[in-house]
């Protein structure tokens, strides 16, 4: 029998500082509705726990499930900017975490030799004057009072192991060290926010940092609701045909199957051209918004649109 | 149900399910556990799916822990899984089966090993022996031999340009490290640095046939797999057979034998028929589209017997090839005097296949290693 676990010291007992009007699960729920995002229980806990814990979420799930779109509701309920690093093989410091603008401490240190007085050119050139900050250092110095930044590592898995591994010790107490200024650590923890396609497996350590919600695609009746909500436009019956429509092509095993994204610019689609409901006709024209391979549209083509359309608008009711 | 009725101590409820999590092979160590604590005690739960989602959340690590956490779930608590989280896919309950050595003359396929060799070589050392020496007629004292043998191979894919920058003689102006070297003589730029790109091998994606016509093959080429594994470069292993199973997480244990324990109870489908079609379909679906086969060196380890339609195995090689840098299969039947690619499911894959080699013996494994390193 193993011991029961003695607390972590370091992690501390921190608690977040939640958005206002959230105060447990059920509230974050309606005010992310509010924001026009729609979440399940799964994906609501998660992102409480997250913001409370003040842990980073990791959050995977196919193409175009809204994980990105998680990160920039979050910023909106804070009320700040969202702060984005796109990962990318060979990322580094100088595009992640700070760099310092050469060009300018050159400058700098040539005008002053121009006045004539260089004492102090060295503690000039190294002050946060000259520094570019990146997006892990903007969101670790970005906080004020009680609001805090909200930072998406987009797609972690495009990076390598070499930028994994800095990134768990930029996580892991949220201070970053810059030799000649010293160490900036977050007044309030950001909350972070990372996504993954999974093409390659992140590193189990990361991983143990963070909590991990899986985002699946959304069922019928809420996938219906987002589209409303999204696209208060869109004419209702055309909104529930077009749902179902995207669900039954989610079952035809295509290459790339859609995603609510695409359920979502395809009812703007199909709104724009003047649509009230679908028919045969749109949907063979506006086929290129929904699926993006040659293969999936000729599956879809062999499937007989009208069948399609006439099962879909059928289950749209 | 409220908590409050049921009396539910979250600190103890965590501490036993922790256990029972770990039993069940999930990653539930002491910080998790202190952490499922920790999340408890801020969500103040309302309801067993309260409990269910913050464990989740916790615990998960990928969609494959998902239904091991489900059934220990129901288990722990007596509760049954909250109605939104049940997955659509299918909960296999894991056989474990130890796999056997022989020279499958029960293959399901009908098709017949290669006669085992009986000459034995005094002259030579072990290793010369063993080197050309059929795997199917490997007697276990050689398999151990060979065990340690192939522990020393080493496969990496070929070297591809990184975007990851390392210093070089020319390339992109490198600011701050020339100005640090100007710092050395008084300030005074007098070199310029520069970085260029470096090179790294590309990923390997191993894809093992696992059915019953390969059984003579599978204990060694699952040995293969441990070796390619846990060595250097970065390699991804799968078993194919009649359904597709990722087994790089269990196969990444240092001790093979462990490693191959965790793998065999991983993979359900031991000796079974083999739907290359369909299961390379899924590898591209699930993974290979979305960067897994993009650039690398895919390797095929089958004797291409298919149950399924050779047009659908034609139509996924084609596409694997195309994402893939090279698709190297390799046959371990191909060895066999009077060999022809005659089996419905290899003629149709070979027009796919960049390199296609034999994977009989150890001697085949080093060149399938060349190969791989382009």
């Amino acid at each position: 029998m193993k011991p029961a676990p003695a607390p972590a010291r370091t992690q501390g007992r921190h608690r977040g500082i939640l958005p206002d009007g959230v105060t447990d699960v059920a509230s974050l729920t309606e005010v992310l509705r509010a924001h026009q995002y729609l979440a399940d229980d799964g994906l609501a806990t998660a992102m409480f726990l997250s913001l409370r814990l003040a842990r980073p979420l990791l959050l995977e799930g196919e193409a175009g499930v809204g994980k990105t779109e998680v990160a920039k509701t979050l910023a909106d309920l804070y009320g700040t900017e969202l702060i984005r690093l796109q990962c990318y093989e060979g990322i580094d410091v100088a595009q992640a975490v700070y760099e310092w603008s050469y060009a300018r401490q050159l400058l700098h240190i040539r005008a002053l030799e121009a006045m004539g007085d260089v004492s102090h050119a060295e503690a000039d050139v190294y002050s946060e004057d000259f520094l570019v900050r990146r997006p892990l250092l903007q969101a670790i110095t970005g906080s004020v009072g009680d609001r805090r930044q909200v930072l998406l590592v987009d797609e972690v898995d495009r990076s390598d192991d070499e930028f994994e591994a800095f990134l768990l010790e930029v996580l892991a107490d949220y201070s970053v060290t810059i030799p000649e200024l010293g160490t900036f650590k977050a007044a309030e923890p950001p909350v972070v926010i990372i996504t993954s396609n999974r093409t390659r497996e992140v590193h189990d350590a990361l991983k143990r940092r963070c909590l991990y919600h899986w985002i699946e695609h959304p069922e019928f009746e809420r996938e219906v609701q987002i589209v409303k909500l999204r696209l208060p436009d869109v004419h209702e019956r055309l909104a529930r045909q077009v749902t179902a429509l995207v669900q039954a092509l989610r079952d035809l095993e295509l290459y790339k199957p859609p995603g609510v994204a695409e359920t979502l610019d395809w009812a703007e689609a199909l709104s724009t051209l003047g649509a009230a409901e679908l028919d045969v006709r749109r949907l063979d024209a506006t086929l290129g918004s929904v699926l993006k391979y040659r293969e999936d549209h000729d599956r879809v083509r062999g499937q007989g649109l009208d069948t399609l359309v006439r099962e879909a608008i059928t289950r749209a009711g | 149900m409220h908590l409050a009725e049921l009396d539910f101590d979250p600190a103890r409820a965590a501490v036993r399910f922790g256990r029972l999590l770990r039993t069940a092979g999930i990653d539930a160590d002491a910080t998790r556990v202190h952490r499922f604590v920790e999340a408890l005690e801020v969500l103040g739960p309302r309801s067993m799916a309260d409990v269910y989602w913050a464990g989740r959340v916790v615990f998960c690590n990928a969609p494959d822990d998902f239904a091991r956490y489900d059934a220990t779930f129901a288990s722990c608590f007596g509760v049954p899984v909250p109605l939104g989280a049940l997955m659509a896919a299918q909960a296999a309950t894991p056989i474990e089966i130890t796999l056997a050595f022989d020279s499958g003359d029960d293959s399901a396929d009908g098709e017949t090993a290669p006669a085992p060799d009986n000459t034995v070589v005094v002259r030579f050392s072990a290793v010369e022996t063993l080197r050309d020496k059929d795997f199917a007629a490997y007697s276990t004292e050689e398999f151990e031999e060979a065990r340690r043998l192939m522990a020393d191979l080493r496969l990496a894919g070929a070297l591809r340009r990184s975007r990851r920058a390392i210093p070089a003689r020319k390339g992109r102006l490198h600011m701050g490290r020339t100005l640090r070297g100007a710092m050395r003589s008084g300030g005074e730029v007098t070199r310029l640095r520069f970085t260029g790109r470096g090179e790294r091998p590309r990923r390997v994606v191993l894809l093992c046939d696992v059915s019953g016509s390969m059984e003579a093959y599978a204990r060694a080429l699952l040995r293969f797999l441990h070796a390619a594994v846990v060595g250097h470069g970065r390699v991804e292993a799968f078993t194919i057979g009649t359904r597709l199973t990722r087994i790089t997480r269990e196969l990444r244990s240092r001790d093979p034998d462990a490693a191959l324990a965790a793998a065999s109870r991983a993979v359900v489908d031991w000796s079974g028929g083999t739907r290359l079609g369909s299961n390379i379909k899924e590898f591209n679906d699930v993974w290979g589209q979305r960067g897994m086969a993009r650039g690398s060196v895919i390797v095929v380890l089958s004797d291409g017997w298919d149950r399924g339609d050779p047009a659908v195995l034609a139509h996924e090689m084609h596409r694997l090839q195309r994402l893939a840098h090279r698709v190297v299969w390799v046959n371990p039947l191909k060895a066999t005097p009077g060999y022809a690619p005659l089996a419905s499911g290899m003629a149709a894959a070979l027009p796919f296949v960049d390199e296609f080699i034999e994977g009989h013996s150890l001697a085949s494994l080093q060149e399938l290693v060349k190969v791989v390193a382009g």
